[in-house]
């Protein structure tokens, strides 16, 4: 036995007298009988788990902030729109969002763009394909039909940068990100990934700006049509459709292009891509 | 009892070093100190999940049915690492993405089960406490360490601030690649553990048998 020890918590023993009935009945029972080992693991259970929710409820409104802002952040990132004199909201107001059904590459109003998730439409049957091995570049499995995509307009109201999202299979983990194109549907503004878990310092130099900053101005498409874009090895400065790829992230590169192809491809914002001086003048 | 307070808080420090002593929450220790900052976070968590499932757990150790105490103790960690993983998506969230999994996995941090099952379900509330404060500050000082070591040589950096300019970014300072890798804080901790069995040999563990030779009369073994 421990040294007794002011600090004891109720159910050390106290006097039966000071507690009434349930507790006091309860603290009789013998420590290891199967009564009270029931009674303790649903007490205790009970107990967890309205700490656990308390903590999980107070604390969403601002996870779910977090998120949305940390989102709103990386788009304004890849448009070359970030500043940091103005609030990440105020600067988001000048991008709109619209979506877009991948199959028929046209804006369309079957879902709302501001709440639909890709990545949950994935899942299910009804809102996604599933890719064939040859088709799926990217490693993504199934397809949503839909896909949120973001234009930024200028002071004239005409559709400057385009914004598309792109996720697909690294070395370690699926990378999230976002394409910026020219309404040409063909010059890269910029790419940049919001979530990945790539290894920190190889794979994870995605993420260096100056990697990054490589991909303002390459082309995805050669004037035939046939797609380019990769990522390759050496200087690439002179190549309009590479970038130099991350030493010592042979995978995550390999990933980033393929992710790149297969989103551009006919499998994903091709039909779109190809519509989009159209779309603009029309729907835009 | 003073003293006795104080070396519950002190000895996990060095002399009894959770990591570098009992070898304990080695896992953690290899996967989130490529960076210092995302090791200083993971310190934290750690350091408060300990130091408060130890309290809890010593609070109710008297009335806990011995049949269910390990569920008990692990129910009790698990939702202070839950409320952790929470607090850390609210107001850390950067930092919660990269840490990600981690976190969670310090439910099954060897230390903390283990302070709670040989400490706090024998000893009061408050040393309880204190124990679970000191080897969670022990983990930490040696997680510390190894992060310095290996932002510092693998990023050239600390703490995100350049140090060393890396030849990428046009410095002169070539990154060791293997720093950033996982097995590097293997290497990294078992030179620190030589390093504080050398200084106190005391730590140095007796070995628990000794190869005979069985050919003590000198035979040698013949081709069979």
């Amino acid at each position: 036995m421990p040294p007794e020890d002011p600090s004891r918590g109720p159910e050390d023993k106290a006097p039966r007298s000071r507690w009434p009935w349930p507790l006091s009945w309860f603290l009789a029972l013998p420590t290891d009988s199967t009564l009270r080992t029931m009674i303790t693991a649903v007490g205790l259970c009970f107990v967890c788990s309205i700490f656990v929710s308390a903590a999980a409820v107070s604390l969403r409104p601002i996870q779910e902030s977090n998120q949305r802002l940390d989102k709103q952040r990386n788009i304004l990132q890849v448009a070359g729109l970030m500043r940091e004199d103005a609030s990440i909201e105020e600067l988001f107001q000048s991008i709109e969002a619209r979506a877009v059904d991948l199959r028929t590459g046209r804006f369309t109003d079957a879902v709302d763009p501001a709440s639909f998730d890709q990545t949950i439409a994935a899942r299910d049957p009804a809102l996604s394909t599933a890719l064939a091995d040859a088709a799926d570049l990217a490693g993504i499995g199934r397809r949503a039909h839909y896909a949120t995509v973001y234009l930024v307009r200028d002071d004239a109201g005409a559709v400057r940068k385009v914004i598309l999202p792109v996720h697909g299979y690294g070395l370690w983990s699926t990378l999230y990100g976002f394409l910026a194109l020219q309404p040409d549907g063909n010059t890269i503004i910029g790419l940049q990934f919001y979530d990945h878990a790539e290894t920190p310092g190889l794979g994870g130099e995605v993420d260096n700006p100056k990697w990054r900053a490589q991909w303002q101005g390459k082309k995805l498409f050669d004037a035939e049509g046939a797609l380019q874009v990769a990522v390759a090895k050496g200087d690439t400065s002179a190549n309009p459709y590479a970038v130099d790829a991350l030493s010592g992230a042979t995978l995550t590169s390999r990933g980033v292009q393929n992710l790149l192809r297969y989103w551009v491809s006919a499998d994903g914002f091709g039909p779109f891509l190809s519509n989009l001086s159209q779309e603009l003048t029309t729907h835009g | 009892m003073a003293s006795n307070t104080r070396s519950v808080l002190v000895d996990p420090l060095v002399d009894n070093n959770p990591i570098m002593l009992q070898t304990l929450g080695i896992c953690s220790a290899l996967a989130v100190t490529s960076r210092m900052d995302t090791a200083l976070t993971m310190c934290i968590a750690l350091t408060a999940v300990t130091a408060f499932s130890n309290l809890f757990i010593s609070m109710i150790r008297q009335g806990v049915p011995p049949a269910i105490r390990i569920i008990v103790q692990m129910t009790i960690i698990a939702s202070l690492v839950i409320v952790v993983d929470q607090i850390l998506k609210a107001y850390a969230y950067e930092i919660s993405k990269t840490l990600s999994v981690f976190v969670g996995l310090i439910i099954t941090n060897c230390i903390v089960m283990g302070r709670a099952e040989a400490y706090a379900m024998s000893n009061p509330p408050w040393p309880s406490f204190l124990d679970g404060l000191g080897n969670g500050l022990g983990y930490s000082g040696v997680l510390m360490a190894v992060a310095f070591l290996r932002e510092l040589f693998g990023s050239g950096s600390l703490f995100g601030i350049t140090i060393l300019e890396k030849v990428t970014d046009g410095g002169w300072y070539v990154p060791n690649g293997l720093m950033l890798l996982p097995p590097s804080a293997f290497f990294i901790i078992g030179l620190m553990i030589w390093a504080l069995r050398t200084w106190k040999p005391a730590q140095t563990e007796r070995e628990e048998f000794t190869i005979q030779n069985a050919y003590a009369d000198g035979a040698k073994p013949t081709a069979a």
